[in-house]
């Protein structure tokens, strides 16, 4: 707490420097602590050799044994250290503050301490009407927004790989170029433009639909449209991607396959539903999935796009478009209510963990004989 | 019906098609490239060809007299002046050096991060080579601002808030998981025979390094050094809570700034600087795209 003495101000202990030095010294000292083992380690076995009667290795020949055996280390000590003050360390102190009340207005340093308040932010969440009705209403939105971004690029793209790939169409090179646009232009300067373009007064959607005798639409003022329009915006951005992946895919798919299928007496339609589609599902389900925890966590699309609105009065500090994470930020950085932002945040990495979990368990990565050994 | 006649069919309306999504897809980008060309200065006022006489156009179509269809254009009023003013009377100079400086810096730092720990994964047994893997795999799940608080107090306690470095760390530390993951499944794939010879050979360490496995890598360094590359100009979330000042500010601030802050009013200016951005980058990812595709095949099969 600070204190007045005179006119002078103290300042008292800053409850957040506190815990981050904490981390820090954690950390290090459990770094400390290994080497300290490895040191202790390394000395009884060469102990032990001695008392076998062998030769001990001179300062020269040690550092050689350093930089042979040792290498591998060299190569890893730079990741390590970034790792674990720019990775793990930040995700230690999210955790810790789901824990306490570092929030505003009243448990901000350096003006009043924060205190460990243990699950209570955790019960807040669930059982405060304000909070739950935010979380389920956004969590809901999440999921939907998830799954059917997903979905909707997923066969827009397949169905224009296919048509790139069907017998018979002029100017192949010119038209996939095109369509790889919207993928290879930075995203946030696309996202801005269509912002721009489905802008309800002066954007030209809504002028296109007056000149043609149809009245303009609330594209970006309605929760529903809004929804509608974050939705088609992404299938622009997300097609090519798929489109270009399954272009590749389909191209090594042997040709003797269809040749066997039409001298059996399949169609067109067999063909793509028995062939295409088993072999292009299963080299691309593991993306699939990964794609459907970016769309999870696609803070850029939303934010830049709606900022989460329209406003939505029964939510706390969150709009109508907001997904998890998108008001996870308005959390920390506008409203600074850090221990409810750091629970959201553990709640989204379970869903994710789980995902990614059985994702990495069906592919190879996980099984890889190496890596179990 | 004939087989001819139903396979022109099919050639018609699978070419329709193709047009009419073209159109879709470019519409966005015809759109700002003329914005940023038109002479008024708001979203209202943008015509796609501000000055031509359609009437004119037309009508010279119909009767083929190439005369009339020139005398149409040459109505037609394109400007520099939003590329001026954007250059000399905005930030946006400053902000291009300074997202140049950020990205160039990240793609050297990630690159040689991720060479080096994908490297001793996977050429190497040693203690702790286990653990070190599984936990790359258990971060690189985290959403990657989980941390966002901690970070900013760690960039405020070591003073390098608002400061380019201060990014660069961030950014380079976030890329080492997933990328190390990607670069080891593709040294993994490399015949473990090439280093044996050059053992055999006498080269140490370095040598090996340098003259065997990075010649032999050049595919997947250019998609990770890209990838780093454009990830500075893409993010939005990390900039804004690291860079505080105006001189300090990358393009994706700069820009956001410009058609969010004051109501619409900047809309071609926006667009001279989106179509200043959006160029150079589209052109490195058209030409490396091949690397891409393949790198993020080679991240799905692993």
């Amino acid at each position: 707490m600070q204190t007045r003495v005179g006119f002078e101000i103290q300042q008292g202990d800053h409850s957040i420097f506190l815990l981050i030095e904490g981390i820090i010294f954690l950390i290090c000292g459990l770094f400390f602590v290994w080497m300290y083992y490895l040191n202790v380690k390394d000395a009884w076995k060469v102990g032990q050799w001695r008392d076998q009667g062998g030769k001990t290795n001179s300062f020269k020949e040690t550092l050689r044994v350093l930089i042979d055996k040792g290498f591998p280390y060299f190569l890893l000590t730079p990741s390590i250290v970034f790792t674990a003050f720019l990775t793990i360390l930040p995700l230690i102190f999210g955790i810790a503050i789901a824990f306490t009340n570092y929030s505003g207005p009243n448990h901000l340093p350096p003006a009043s301490l924060v205190d460990w308040v243990g699950f209570q932010t955790f019960v807040d969440l669930f059982n405060l009407k304000t909070w739950n009705r935010t979380f389920i209403g956004v969590f809901g939105w999440t999921i939907l927004w998830a799954i059917s971004a997903t979905v909707t690029t997923f066969f827009v793209g397949i169905l224009f790989a296919v048509l790139l790939n069907s017998k018979g169409i002029k100017f192949r090179k010119f038209w996939r170029s095109i369509y790889i646009l919207p993928w290879a232009i930075p995203s946030f300067v696309s996202i801005l433009i269509m912002r721009n373009l489905f802008n309800g007064e002066f954007g030209p959607i809504n002028q296109y639909l007056e000149v043609i005798g149809l009245s303009s639409i609330p594209w970006l003022s309605d929760p529903m449209w809004a929804k509608f329009a974050l939705i088609m915006v992404n299938v622009w951005f997300g097609f090519p991607f798929w489109m270009v992946l399954m272009s590749g895919v389909m191209t090594s798919i042997d040709r003797e396959l269809y040749e066997a299928a039409q001298v059996d007496g399949a169609n067109g339609k067999q063909q793509f539903w028995k062939i295409t589609m088993p072999i292009v599902m299963f080299s691309t389900a593991p993306l699939l999935i990964m794609q459907f925890a970016g769309n999870f966590n696609n803070f850029n699309l939303i934010y830049l796009m709606t900022n989460g609105g329209p406003v939505n009065v029964d939510y706390s500090y969150a709009g109508s478009t907001d997904i998890l994470i998108s008001w996870i930020y308005k959390l920390t950085l506008d409203q600074s209510q850090f221990n409810m932002a750091s629970v959201v945040s553990i709640l989204i990495f379970i869903v994710i963990a789980i995902i990614s979990v059985w994702n990495f368990r069906r592919t190879k990565a996980f099984n890889e004989e190496d890596m179990m050994s | 019906m004939k087989q001819k006649t139903r396979e022109r069919i099919s050639f018609v309306w699978k070419h329709f098609l193709l047009l009419v999504v073209a159109i879709f897809v470019l519409y966005p980008v015809v759109w700002i490239l003329m914005g940023s060309l038109n002479p008024g200065d708001s979203l209202f006022s943008a015509q796609l060809l501000p000055g031509m006489e359609w009437g004119l156009f037309w009508e010279g179509v119909r009767s083929f007299d190439f005369a009339q269809i020139a005398q149409s254009v040459k109505g037609i009023r394109l400007s520099l002046d939003h590329f001026v003013y954007l250059i000399q009377k905005t930030e946006y100079v400053t902000w291009y050096k300074n997202t140049l400086k950020i990205a160039l810096w990240n793609m050297v730092i990630s690159t040689f991060l991720v060479v080096t720990a994908a490297y001793a994964f996977s050429r190497f047994r040693f203690p702790g080579r286990k653990e070190g893997l599984m936990a790359m795999l258990i971060l690189q799940m985290f959403p990657g601002f989980m941390g966002m608080i901690a970070i900013y107090i760690l960039l405020l306690q070591m003073g390098l808030l608002d400061n380019h470095w201060g990014l660069i760390l961030v950014y380079a530390g976030g890329s080492i998981p997933f990328n190390a993951w990607l670069v080891k499944g593709y040294f993994d794939s490399m015949p473990r025979s090439l280093e044996e010879a050059a053992k055999i050979d006498g080269a140490g360490h370095f040598t090996i390094f340098f003259k065997v496995m990075m010649p032999l890598s050049v595919p997947i360094l250019v998609f990770v050094a890209v990838s780093n590359f454009i990830g500075p100009w893409m993010d939005f979330i990390f900039a804004r809570l690291v860079l505080r000042s105006n001189e300090n500010k990358t393009l994706a601030i700069g820009l956001f700034e410009m058609v969010t802050g004051r109501g619409n009013t900047e809309f071609t200016t926006f667009a001279a600087g989106a179509v200043l951005v959006a160029l150079p980058i589209t052109i490195l990812f058209m030409a490396f795209q091949k690397y891409m595709v393949e790198g993020l095949k080679a991240g799905a099969n692993k």
